[in-house]
């Protein structure tokens, strides 16, 4: 026992002799790096993945182009979008992949104190809205527009929605409007928060399979269209005016939102090809959603998704490298 | 029996102290004396009032239902405290009654609300712009922050740089050192199976991790118990802390600590220290405190001082409680890992996170794997190691100083010659069977299942038939009528300080503007503890009677208590569709094992011949169960009711990411949206829950029950 008891005092004292041994002097903690990166003294670039399979799409590439073209060594990380941006300013994540917007985060980082970067577009467009399954638009031909919604109501019920119908929305992290949009356009809905994307996908799934009726909150791109086709419905007419306004009167439908990359500012600068590699990424939705496909669907790991459209569309990729 | 109330090293986590209680005996009545020792020193009731005010015999005297004659009947009903609270609880709430018109019948008032959202945005904005220049920043926390870097970068280059065969040799042979061959054979398979299943290097940044914040946990958790064991007064201010930080959801902290450290490993680190280090203080001092007074004084006598007597007497004493202490830590540690993984922690909850983003029960288990095999490796041998103190042989000693000496060696050896990496072509993936196995119950058990209808009916009328009306009854309840409930529960199972706590917690919840949500949330866990203690009785009956459903049970338990949530959310969904149901479900999930290995425990405790008295009487099994163990097992069975709260109210924001909406969902948008006004007070809010939960199921005081 004495043993266990000097252990703990050893690692006590390790411990304490470390936080001396770091200095006495200021440290500034937003310069600091992942304590996995570079671990053979390899060059290390450190990707934030999104929660959604089309950001694991992306990254995944990238990693893979970095690592066999370039020869960096690729570490990701899996944070929602608000706090990747914080790990952004702070160097802790070289790139973010794909960014859907955040215009609080873009003015306090990228305006004021430039500590992150715009790394250009991504070439695919963002747009969120509401869809109903196609068989059910193929059942009831007037259900794809917000001013038929209240009829079909009922069709929509679920325990958890009270006797109106249920708006099924996803992930805390995403953008939404969908509870403004609800009470401004008077619709007899509950939205429901499946809490995360996951959650979200797997209900749908399960709709799908029993040909059961849904009204979801999506977006575009999305693997999920390919195995379960889904109608988008008709919500008033998007205007700047309209997104201008309080959150809370918002009545209008979502923008569609030319995806972005951001990086670090410092590695924008100073990280070399890969941050030349990072800035040239530039593909399709297809190409993306071919990708997202093999992930999600076919269930392959991510870098063997990667690979194989590496080694099929050589033209595409050829033309990012540094 | 002794007394098993207390609810000191059962944590959040999981009981691993019950499980441990057959090898802690003397632990346990360390425990007794220590809460007596402490309700000396609170319960003013003890001091100035009869001795029948001491709570817990008021629940006694309530199940004794003695048979008095009819003319004293009324008088001893009015001596026995509990009427007599029960009576003043009456008049109070006809008082409250008359009141009411004017304290509004419904929801907590807006006027009595506070809003946090301009200050705490305020703070996270502030935050924001100095951490990278204030003093507060650079020279304190960013030392902290520097320093997690450091060492878990340390630990993750020698673990590195030993390869696969060295730290599979040299873990193995610390095993074998510590806690014996079984121990040693059990890490060396375990391991085995985390490179089989292609998850060796995200091990290796776990237990790197592990190590650091492991290691940090005890110290400060050392440090501190020595200080309450020394000092009666720090271990008074401690106290209080230590019953919070118990109830205290892991995911409620995260979003002040990412705030300040950002994300990684440091917000990791710290995050797992905070919620690691109050196992390890309460135990050190309980074992420092609960020191045999007779050797205390004779090392007096031989004229020792404070610091000699301490270091001599006091600590080797405690060494069994110390050792527990570890063994806890390590536990709650390892169940961090994973919800550490949403701060970019790294490692094999990363890989679980992920899987979980692309919908994949296969991959997910294959990372969940190795968490629940380092949990049990973990677990048995810090275990095997305390079962064995004191009980070492000087030959046995240097026989396994001398194999433990010959396998580091080895590993030392293999590490320069063999090949580092876990080698690719030794991996065996069962990702696709799995999820087949997913797609095929989710196909078959959904709906129309012939009888007993689909899983899916089954969640509906468990949301239409418990969730909703408990939500309905509660949220219609006035604000001023469920303070008195409240109250009230907590006053008849304990003391009026207890009954204070529980109301002035749901009061908070009202005053942070959150009283809907709460009650919503509330509802969930209600419902939720309701399936699990009807399940865990039963199934802890079952085990008690058979020490070999036990044994089978042991493993099954285990895997449920460590196996991340992240892995059965999906399977849950995909039957029991989006929303409360399934959340509820998932926290059953883990809730079950502690009431199970709790009920089993109180059940055999039952002294046998009781148990012997009552079938020589010629009582059947069940009148036996019925009235002679159930009723002597009592006061374990509260504390399995006490323990399922907590432990389902832990996993609420789990539930959170399933639909269930409320309090969990907040903490989760909070955390995912940066919005420390959401997040942090859904957090707070979850906490006061815990703590009127804790203090309306607890009854405190023990010392009535174990004589």
């Amino acid at each position: 026992m004495g043993k266990k008891k000097t252990y703990a005092i050893t690692a006590a004292a390790a411990f304490s002799t470390v936080t001396a041994l770091s200095g006495c002097g200021a440290v500034d903690m937003t310069e600091q790096r992942s304590p996995f990166a570079g671990a053979a003294g390899a060059k290390t670039v450190t990707l934030s993945v999104q929660s959604w399979v089309g950001a694991q799409a992306n990254t995944a590439v990238a990693k893979y182009l970095l690592e066999h073209e370039l020869g960096y060594r690729v570490d990701t990380v899996q944070v929602d979008e608000v706090p990747a941006w914080d790990a952004l300013s702070q160097g802790r994540v070289d790139a973010i992949m794909e960014d859907w917007g955040h215009p609080d985060q873009e003015k306090r980082y990228i305006g004021d104190k430039r500590l992150v970067a715009r790394g250009g577009g991504l070439g695919v467009s963002g747009h969120i809205g509401w869809w109903v399954p196609k068989y059910l638009a193929d059942r009831h031909p007037d259900i794809a527009d917000w001013h038929n919604l209240n009829k079909y109501a009922h069709l929509f019920r679920s325990p958890e929605s009270g006797g109106k119908g249920q708006l099924l929305d996803g992930s805390p992290s995403y953008v939404t409007n969908d509870k403004a949009l609800v009470k401004n356009l008077g619709l007899d809905y509950e939205v429901v928060f499946a809490g995360s994307e996951a959650a979200q996908i797997t209900q749908l799934k399960q709709q799908y399979k029993r040909h059961k009726p849904f009204l979801t909150y999506w977006y575009k791109p999305q693997w999920l269209f390919k195995q379960v086709p889904m109608v988008e419905v008709k919500l008033p007419k998007y205007t700047d005016a309209c997104a201008a306004k309080d959150p809370e009167k918002i009545d209008c439908a979502y923008p569609t939102t030319p995806l972005q990359k951001v990086l670090n500012a410092d590695f924008a600068e100073n990280g070399g090809r890969a941050a030349k590699l990072l800035k040239n990424f530039h593909w399709s939705e297809r190409d993306q959603n071919e990708v997202s496909l093999l992930i999600a669907d076919k269930k392959m790991k991510p870098q063997d998704a990667a690979r194989k459209w590496v080694e099929e569309h050589p033209r595409v990729w050829r033309e990012w490298l540094p | 029996m002794s007394t098993s109330m207390n609810t000191e090293n059962t944590t959040t986590t999981g009981d691993r102290a019950t499980e441990n209680e057959a090898r802690t005996a003397s632990t346990k009545t360390a425990e007794a004396k220590e809460t007596a020792a402490r309700v000396a020193a609170t319960d003013p009731h003890v001091a100035a009032g009869p001795a029948p005010t001491v709570p817990g015999s008021s629940a006694a005297a309530l199940a004794a239902r003695s048979d008095a004659g009819s003319a004293p009947r009324l008088r001893g009903l009015l001596a026995r405290p509990a009427v007599r609270k029960l009576l003043v609880l009456a008049v109070l709430a006809a008082a409250a009654g008359v009141l009411g018109s004017r304290l509004g019948n419904g929801l907590w008032p807006g006027d009595l609300t506070v809003s946090l959202d301009q200050p705490l945005g305020k703070a996270s904005d502030w935050i924001i712009d100095n951490r990278d220049h204030h003093p507060l920043f650079t020279y304190f926390l960013g030392h902290l922050s520097n320093a997690a870097v450091l060492a878990v970068r340390g630990v993750y280059l020698v673990l590195l740089a030993l390869g696969w065969p060295g730290v599979l040799l040299a873990a193995t042979a610390l095993a074998w050192r510590c806690a014996g061959v079984r121990a040693a054979v059990t890490t060396a398979v375990s391991l085995a199976v985390c490179g089989l299943l292609g998850m060796w290097v995200p091990t290796m940044q776990t237990i790197a991790l592990m190590a650091v914040a492991v290691a940090a946990s005890v110290a400060v958790g050392a440090v501190l118990g020595v200080l309450a064991g020394v000092s009666a007064r720090f271990h008074r201010t401690l106290q209080p802390l230590l019953d919070t930080a118990q109830v205290l959801p892991a995911f409620a902290y995260l979003l002040p600590v990412v705030l300040v450290f950002g994300i990684g490993v440091p917000a990791a680190a710290l995050a797992t220290v905070i919620y690691a280090a109050p196992p390890m203080a309460r135990l050190t001092a309980l074992g420092l405190r609960s020191a045999d007074p007779q050797v205390l004084e004779a090392v007096d006598s031989l004229g020792a001082t404070r610091r000699q007597r301490l270091l001599t007497a006091r600590l080797p004493l405690a060494r069994k409680e110390i050792l527990l202490g570890v063994n806890q830590t390590i536990m709650m540690a390892l169940s961090m890992v994973v919800i550490a993984s949403v701060i970019g922690a790294g490692g094999l909850g990363d890989r679980v996170y992920q899987a979980l983003a692309s919908v994949d029960v296969g991959n997910a288990l294959s990372a969940g794997i190795p968490i629940v095999l380092l949990a049990v490796v973990l677990d048995r041998t810090t275990a095997a190691a305390g079962a064995r103190l004191g009980e070492e042989s000087g030959s046995k000693r240097t026989a396994d100083t001398a194999v433990a000496l010959a396998a580091a060696a080895a590993a030392v050896i293999a590490a320069t010659v063999g090949r580092r990496a876990w080698p690719d072509g030794w991996a065996v993936s069962f990702a696709e069977p799995v999820n087949s196995a997913v797609d095929w119950m989710s196909a078959h058990l959904y709906t129309g299942v012939p009888v007993v209808g689909g899983t899916a009916e089954i969640a509906g009328h468990f949301t239409g038939w418990v969730l909703d009306p408990i939500r309905s009854v509660l949220q219609g309840t006035p604000w001023w009528g469920l303070l008195l409930v409240a109250a009230g529960c907590a006053w008849l199972i304990g003391t009026w300080r207890g009954a204070l706590t529980a109301a002035a917690a749901l009061a908070a919840i009202g005053v942070l503007g959150v009283w809907k949500p709460a009650l919503d949330t509330l509802s969930q866990v209600l419902a939720a503890v309701a399936v699990t203690l009807v399940l865990g009785f039963a199934v802890g009956v079952a085990a008690a009677r058979g020490r070999r459903i036990e044994r089978l049970l042991r493993p099954v338990l285990d895997v449920m208590q460590t196996m991340p949530q992240f892995v059965y959310l999906i399977p849950v969904v995909a039957l029991l569709g989006v929303g409360r149901a399934p959340a509820a479900a998932a926290a059953v999930v883990y809730a079950l094992p502690a009431v199970v290995r709790i009920t089993t425990q109180g059940l055999k405790q039952v002294q046998p011949a009781a148990v012997e008295a009552a079938e020589s009487l010629g009582a059947t099994r069940w009148q036996v169960l019925r009235q002679v163990q159930l009723p002597l097992a009592r006061p374990t069975l509260m504390l399995a009711v006490n323990q399922g709260m907590v432990l389902v109210l832990a996993v609420v924001i789990i539930g959170g990411l399933v639909g269930s909406g409320a309090l969990g969902y907040q903490v989760v948008f909070g955390l995912a949206q940066g919005d420390l006004a959401t997040g942090l007070v859904a957090g707070a809010a979850i906490v006061c829950l815990g703590v009127l939960l804790d203090r309306t199921t607890q009854p405190r005081r023990t010392d009535k029950d174990s004589k």
